[in-house]
């Protein structure tokens, strides 16, 4: 019997999940430094794979690994994370940074008005607060390629909606709490919608379906209706639609 | 060479055994909530295990196919008609083109498995033929099958008619669970409550999740976490105190604290108990769970390679 435990302060730390999954715990908190960990964490995995690792998932501030206890139990599994964690490098995985296009306000900007009158701005300032920052992707989650971003401005840290809304059209950038969004799919959000790009993160039918991964550097160049919907055509026609800004 | 779906049950849809290797982009496994029962299906009329079959809730639906195949269907004690006489579950039977097949109600269970020989034939989507019906991916343009549908078939359909030799059967047990992630969120009152109490399984489910009714349990440390993975099995406690457990079509990350994990072994006996029942939870050991799925993989890997040709007698009925 699994007595349950006292709360475990102590990181990283290696949770089960059930049977076939551990997760390593950097942190219970939003940290880049923390996220940074588990990327490079993942990448050393993938570099060198523990045979028996089939999956991993990167969080803000774990990773979870899927493991076959056919090929390694989850007792060696431990012992083999640790020593990796033990010479765990940060910071050798080279970021990348793109550039996406945003048409801010217009029938996706369901709250840039509402959102700037409720933070003293006018939305041009929104617009432009939002357009500055330097986002991180902290995660890929939830549903198909569905970006969380970091790095939100604290002005513009917002709570969600009380009432989720039933339909938001994939491509929408979004607010909720201290993240910012590009919304992968179609679907219900109570997050705050202050317009769209036109790329598509998420494309099945795409040699390339996922745009962004985990550690990517992101940043929002405000577009004119003219721009966006002369990309609109070029990703309808397979482009991918935003610039890379190169390795840093 | 396809199926056409004259009339379908309301949970009807696609699936093969998952997406594999797309978590870490959000993509969620998807496949059978039933995996034994559906590997039975397929191995019943010859097909290979990564073919693509139906899974139905509680009704299936009337099908008819342009060329003769061989059809079974598994995951609990399910009524069959041929052009009206009644045939077993958990055997293949001969279809031919202009032949009815009705497959009826789920006694006792949830979830069944409609095999055809070949395998449904429908666009591979990142891998995969399994249908995500939260996010439109995969299967019949991502959606469930309703009348009038027709769904290509692959060819190979030739091979002997076989049954069970091995009884495929899921134990009583309660539902065993693996403490963790969040297992220190929880003080020993909610543990009192969660190893000790039945929960109800709730009329609100879907291949998603399958949420329980049963006394609140709170955690100590909040309902909110900062959201981080999740695997099929693991048992989320919202706000509301009611736990919920995710299943096949789950999201990939989840920011409601997880008291423990359902061992792989029992999860498709959960998805399998219908709703109104109660069940109990069982805590064992990370160790002891993998033990359990071991050995339950070693059971319907026999039963598998324990399939065994129907009687002649039985074959020679099946024009009839």
């Amino acid at each position: 019997m699994n007595e349950p435990v006292a709360r475990r302060d102590v990181f990283p730390r290696i949770a089960a999940c059930g049977d076939c999954a551990l997760a390593i715990e950097f942190a219970e908190h939003i940290d880049e430094a923390v996220n940074a960990r588990v990327i490079a964490l993942a990448t050393a995995l993938a570099d060198c794979p523990i045979a028996g690792i089939e999956e991993m998932v990167p969080t803000y501030r774990s990773l979870m690994v899927l493991y076959d206890p056919e090929i390694v139990s989850g007792r060696v599994l431990r012992q083999t994370l640790a020593t990796r964690l033990a010479g765990l490098a940060v910071g050798r995985t080279p970021l990348r940074r793109f550039r996406v296009p945003v048409l801010y306000g217009g029938a996706a900007g369901l709250d840039l008005a509402e959102l700037a009158a409720m933070k003293n701005m006018t939305p041009a300032d929104l617009i432009e607060m939002h357009a500055s920052a330097d986002y991180r992707v902290y995660m890929i989650g939830f549903a198909p390629g569905f970006v969380y971003l970091g790095g939100v401005p604290e002005a513009l840290h917002t709570p969600r909606l009380p009432q989720p809304r039933q339909h938001i059209a994939a491509g929408s950038i979004g607010l909720g709490g201290q993240q910012a969004s590009i919304n992968s799919v179609p679907g219900p959000s109570g997050w705050r919608f202050l317009g769209r790009t036109p790329v598509r993160v998420f494309d099945p039918a795409r040699p390339q379906p996922f745009l962004l991964r985990a550690g990517d550097r992101v940043r929002f160049q405000p577009i004119s209706l003219e721009e966006a919907t002369r990309l609109d055509v070029a990703v309808a026609a397979g482009e991918i639609g935003m610039t890379a800004e190169g390795a840093l | 060479m396809s199926l056409s779906v004259l009339q379908a049950g309301p949970m009807l849809s696609v699936q093969d055994l998952g997406r594999k290797g797309l978590l870490h982009a959000g993509v969620s496994g998807s496949g059978p909530m039933d995996p034994p029962s559906f590997r039975i299906a397929n191995a019943l009329v010859g097909n290979p295990e990564t073919s693509a079959a139906l899974e139905f809730a509680l009704v299936g639906g009337v099908f008819a196919v342009t060329h003769p195949v061989r059809v079974a269907v598994t995951g609990a004690d399910i009524d069959i008609r041929i052009d009206g006489v009644s045939r077993p579950a958990w055997e293949s039977h001969d279809l031919r083109p202009g032949s009815k097949l009705a497959v009826g109600g789920v006694r006792g269970a949830v979830w069944g498995y409609l095999a055809i020989s070949g395998g449904i034939d429908t666009p591979v989507v990142l891998g995969s033929r399994a249908t995500h019906l939260r996010t439109a991916l995969g299967g019949h343009q991502g959606r469930r099958l309703q009348a009038g549908d027709t769904l290509g078939l692959g060819g190979g359909a030739s091979g002997p008619l076989l049954r069970l030799a091995t009884m495929w059967r899921q134990a009583a047990h309660p539902i065993r669970v693996v403490a963790g992630p969040q297992d220190d969120y929880f003080g020993p009152d909610a543990w009192a409550v969660f190893t000790g109490a039945r929960f109800v399984v709730s009329a609100a489910r879907d291949r998603m999740a399958q949420m329980l009714e049963g006394p609140m349990i709170t955690a100590v440390r909040g309902h909110d976490i900062v959201s981080d993975g999740t695997v099929a099995g693991s048992i989320q406690v919202p706000a509301s105190g009611k736990p919920l457990v995710l299943m096949a079509e789950r999201q990939t990350t989840g920011g409601y604290p997880k008291i423990g994990t359902v061992a792989s072994a029992d999860l498709p006996r959960l998805a399998q108990t219908p709703s109104g029942q109660a069940v109990r939870f069982k805590v064992i050991t990370q160790e002891q769970a993998e033990a359990l799925l071991l050995g339950w993989r070693r059971a319907w890997r026999t039963v598998i390679a324990n399939l065994a040709e129907k009687p002649r007698a039985a074959a020679r009925t099946r024009s009839g």
